[in-house]
């Protein structure tokens, strides 16, 4: 079972691998022709082309990019002639680092706040925060993104509105700059996690096994900790996986905001320079991050859902 | 004696959307002495559950205590902190629920949860709780405790989670359990096992009993006195004997005579109506729409209580009339099948769950597992009713699955008519696919809930008929009509009706399609006793007037007997016997059969069901021999473990397969 999702997942990667190498090829134009642009023409082009090893079969140039991929070398960019690898490099680690923090606060409080709101349902309490949720998840990233900016950063002057820092510089560095962008990354996640744990909760605790435990005489929160939360929780973690995968598409309008050199802007940039070879690297890096997440969710609830894991063990 | 339990004009309600506060239990007495054990009786929704829940001073969500208290033991239940309500409850009253699948926690080991309880209510020290909980499930006649603490719920079969639940009940040393429903949805045989279990350990511990259930055959089995109710009132109370055998109020004995009975082929008769809504009971008796016996009196004044000449309580004005009404009502002959062509012939059928694995595929090996069903051949003529029976996991339903071309056999042949019917539904034409119409068993999982009644019963009628516009409006009012739910339900939602009127919708979807084969699969068993009775002879209708073949499955026997022309015995996906009706419930049986008869429980408090063979769950069937050679109470040895027992015949229609010989099959 375990070895069946594994190889799915990496099946899944090369699928995607092939569309994204298949989709640039079917664009009108290669590497070269974006990159001399109106110079694109006899000889110059030709050479540009041996160079860039253009003229092969097109499975040739897949099967090497492909190879280089998993060895971590995605060849070198069209514009600069810089080894993508590197370029990449920083830029991911930089979204990484976004990316875990907004997870590391939003995660934790959203179950927390969800667990909370989901107890009491209709008090104050949940009123409050669930209609916060409500409202945070409607407000597009860069709407809030610019309030915040306006209020912590140009009223106030609490914290830097902008990122200056450069891609390569120590993650150290990036503090206190990071920390608007990771709270307009973190509200929309935390308030979806947020969401769907007060309803399992409020789905768990009005069921069957819960008003067994109350009528056997189990104490509150032995009821809460022991009888209701791990069964609450378990459909949480595939939520956080798509949270997760919608983060990275999040981060893309969040980096464009604050100009911080992540993956994300890198991406749009390198669309807008028409630099195909670092489009596919980090499309197809995002595709195996998404597909990461997801194993990995599945392979949590697996392992902690005893009616799956059973299934798992017995075999498929 | 004092009563150990003691509910004193108690009255539970709602406040509905109208702002109305609506009555769910109406001004209800109840006093437990102990030792006693008590019986609640009623349609759903009559309020049974509510009451048992109440006098564990719980309510569930939305309901309020209107008036009225519940004493349990001298304590207010509903007047006590939450500290001492977690002390009794569990404790000296405990539950065992309707549903124990549902009510185990899934994430928690069986032991975990069995300990959870010693740890709460039991005096022994901490280090003898492992012991205590294998001697808990040992005592409730679980096969191998030791093995089952390290399991989660899920891999527990319905009636080993009842035990555990049992267990769990019984590790707070209670004086008083409340039982909601404890064995619906179990097989007979497990059932029968279950109330011996009850009423033993009742009987040794002396604790009081509430047992709630809509079933009066177990009523009939483990109460001493019955409590009946009707739209959240009690209508009448006395002893099982009195209640069961005679009983004075109308709604009592339309109940009973609901009750399709193992002895006797006459159809069920059924309930009309259906009971008032919470608050709509009105000023008068709560049960006058649906009376024989009805008068102007009934309609203006609502009755009282009043003791009964048998030394019950009974409300009702009429109490006399009934008396002499009782057993009267005598249920129609159901139509019978008097011979004809074949219409549905199933040759030599296997089926198979196991999928080879894939290196076995790749070697072109198939699966060393027997199949799920094997060496199924049956012919029914047109017109007739072949009954299905078998515990659960006997394969019932997948034989049906596989006759509508969900589920592909592993051998044999279904041919309908004249045709060789192709395997699967993707291949039949459209003549054949509305040939036969499958049924199933909860009109909840088959209705889409976002589509009229109208759109449900059109899709049939465009698909096959080509109908469209005005008639097939009229078309749709005109078979809504023949299950007899007027042309206003055509717009509803299935959430807007209820239970029994569902699976009306789904039978008429099933007709609207003019079928010639009907494949029933437990029609009946997720509804209401008096619901089953107006379903039963709704199909009986059908039958007489459209000559429609069905393939009835139900796990319940009388059920099977009211509506069969024929009946085959299924056991672990085998035939071990089949013939007329009367000849499999009264002729020479196949051990099975008898075991499965023996373990029918009967609304008399006279009968007591015999259980010949144990109630243990086996996974695959055995491979080679008697399917039922690991269960046979009359084993013969060796050769039911290695040869597949003969045919036999007593009588013209009649087959047996067993070693047994003919002579010595009714002899015990
Ligand atoms: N939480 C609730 N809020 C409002 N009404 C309820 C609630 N629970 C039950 N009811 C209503 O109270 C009535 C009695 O319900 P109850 O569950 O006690 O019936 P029952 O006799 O146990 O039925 P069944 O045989 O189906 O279990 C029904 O009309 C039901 O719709
Ligand atoms: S009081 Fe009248 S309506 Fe009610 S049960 Fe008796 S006879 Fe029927
Ligand atoms: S063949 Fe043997 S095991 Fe099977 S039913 Fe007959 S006696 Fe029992
Ligand atoms: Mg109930």
């Amino acid at each position: 079972m375990l070895m069946r999702r594994l190889f799915l997942g990496a099946i899944t990667v090369w699928i995607v691998s092939i569309i994204i190498f298949a989709g640039v090829e079917v664009l009108p134009g290669d590497a070269c022709t974006a990159f001399l642009e109106r110079e694109a023409q006899g000889k110059l082009l030709e050479n540009c082309r041996e160079a860039q090893g253009l003229n092969r079969s097109a499975a040739e140039r897949y099967f090497d990019w492909a190879s280089g991929a998993v060895r971590g070398d995605f060849g070198v960019s069209a514009n600069g002639q810089k080894s993508i690898s590197e370029l990449v490099g920083n830029r991911l680690r930089n979204s990484l680092l976004l990316a875990v923090c907004a997870l590391a606060i939003g995660v934790p409080l959203a179950i927390f706040l969800g667990v909370v709101t989901g107890l009491r349902r209709e008090k104050p309490v949940d009123l409050v925060f669930s209609s916060t949720a409500v409202f945070a998840m409607t407000i597009p990233e860069f709407v809030s993104a610019t309030v915040l900016i306006l209020v912590f950063s140009v009223w106030l002057g609490w914290l830097p509105g902008i990122v200056l820092t450069s891609a390569g510089a120590p993650i150290s560095e990036f503090f206190p700059e990071i920390v608007l962008p990771v709270i307009v990354l973190g509200m929309v996640m935390t308030a979806h996690i947020l969401r769907m744990v007060r309803s399992s909760v409020i789905e768990v605790m009005a069921g069957e096994y819960v008003q067994m435990a109350i009528l056997k005489g189990v104490p509150y929160w032995h009821i809460v900790f022991r009888h209701a939360l791990p069964n609450a929780l378990l459909p949480a973690i595939n939520v956080v996986a798509l949270t997760i995968a919608w983060l990275l598409g999040g981060v893309v309008v969040i980096e464009v905001v604050f100009n911080y050199p992540g993956l994300g802007r890198m991406m749009i940039d390198a669309i807008s320079d028409r630099d195909l070879p670092v489009v596919q690297a980090i499309a197809l890096i995002v595709a195996t991050v998404y597909v990461g997440v997801n194993l990995t969710a599945d392979l949590m609830t697996m392992f902690l859902n005893p009616r799956l894991r059973t299934h798992a063990l017995r075999g498929s | 004696m004092s009563a150990l339990i003691d509910i004193r004009d108690i009255s539970v309600g709602f406040v509905g959307r109208d702002g109305r506060t609506r009555e769910v239990l109406r001004n209800i007495d109840l006093a437990v002495a102990p030792g006693e054990c008590v019986g609640l009786v009623g349609e759903s929704g009559s309020g049974k559950s509510t009451l048992a829940l109440a006098a564990m001073g719980y309510l569930k969500r939305g309901l309020r205590l209107l008036n009225g208290s519940a004493v349990f033991s001298g304590t207010d239940m509903f007047a006590q902190s939450r500290r001492e309500l977690e002390r009794i409850r569990g404790g000296q009253l405990a539950l065992i629920p309707q549903n124990s699948g549902q009510s185990l926690t899934p994430t928690l080991r069986i032991g975990a949860q069995l300990g959870e309880a010693l740890r709460l209510h039991s005096a022994l020290p901490a280090d003898q709780h492992a012991a205590k909980v294998v001697e808990l499930l040992g005592h409730v006649r679980l096969p191998d405790p030791e093995a089952i603490v390290a399991r989660f719920p899920h891999e527990l079969s319905g009636g080993q989670q009842q035990r555990v639940a049992i267990a769990m009940a019984l590790a707070g040393e209670p004086e008083a359990l409340l039982l909601d429903e404890p064995t619906t949805g179990l097989d007979v045989t497990t059932q029968a096992h279950i109330l011996e279990l009850l009423r033993d350990i009742a009987a040794d511990r002396g604790m009081a009993m509430v047992y709630v259930s809509h079933d009066l055959g177990a009523i009939a089995r483990v109460c001493t006195r019955v409590v009946v109710m009707y739209a959240g009132e009690v209508v009448l109370e006395g002893s099982t004997r009195h209640v069961l055998k005679f009983p004075t109020h109308p709604y009592a004995q339309g109940l009973l005579a609901s009750i399709p009975k193992l002895d006797d082929s006459a159809l069920p008769i059924a309930l009309d109506g259906r009971p008032p809504a919470p608050g709509d009971a009105g000023a008068g008796c709560a049960f006058a729409d649906r009376c024989a016996l009805v008068q102007d009196r009934c309609r203006s004044t609502r009755p009282q209580l009043e003791a009964s000449e048998s030394g019950g309580t009974v409300r009702c004005f009429f109490t006399k009339e009934a008396g002499r009404q009782q057993g009267q009502i005598i249920g129609a002959a159901p139509a019978r099948f008097s011979g004809g062509d074949t219409m549905l012939d199933l040759d030599g059928l296997a089926i198979s769950y196991a999928r080879p694995r894939l290196l076995d595929q790749l070697l072109g090996r198939g699966t060393d597992v027997p199949p799920t069903v094997d060496d199924i051949s049956i012919s029914i003529g047109k017109g007739e009713t072949l009954g299905l029976v078998g515990e659960s996991g006997s394969g019932k339903s997948t034989i049906l699955k596989t006759i509508a071309g969900l589920l592909p056999p592993a051998a044999g042949a279904v041919t309908a008519g004249d045709q060789s019917l192709p395997h699967m539904v993707e291949h039949r034409d459209p003549g054949q696919l509305r040939q036969i119409q499958l049924i199933f068993q909860n009109p909840d999982d088959s209705l889409n809930p976002r589509h009229t009644v109208a759109d449900i019963l059109e899709q049939p009628l465009k698909l096959y008929f080509g109908l469209t516009g005005g008639k097939l409006r009229a078309r749709s009012a005109e078979i809504l009509e023949r299950v007899r739910l007027g042309a206003h339900y055509l717009d509803r939602l299935p959430s807007q009706l209820s239970g029994g009127e569902k699976q009306r919708v789904a039978i008429a979807r099933a007709f609207a399609a003019g079928p010639e084969i009907v494949l029933c699969d437990e029609v009946t068993s997720a509804l209401d006793v008096s619901v089953q009775a107006a379903v039963l002879d709704l199909l009986n209708d059908l039958k007489r007037s459209q000559g429609t073949t069905y393939i009835f499955v139900s796990h319940d026997l009388a059920v099977v007997r009211a509506l069969s022309d024929r009946v085959a015995v299924l056991y672990q996906g085998r035939l071990c016997e089949i013939g007329q009706t009367d000849q499999v419930f009264e002729g020479e049986s196949h051990p099975y059969t008898k075991v499965l008869l023996g373990a029918v429980l009967e609304p008399d408090p006279d009968a007591a069901p015999t259980l010949a063979a144990d109630d243990i769950v086996e996974r695959a069937p055995p491979a080679s021999g008697c399917p039922f050679q690991r269960r046979c109470p009359r084993r013969l040895g060796e050769i039911c473990d290695t040869d597949t027992p003969p045919w036999q015949s007593p009588e013209a229609g009649h087959f047996i397969r067993c070693h047994i010989s003919l002579e010595d099959l009714n002899v015990d």
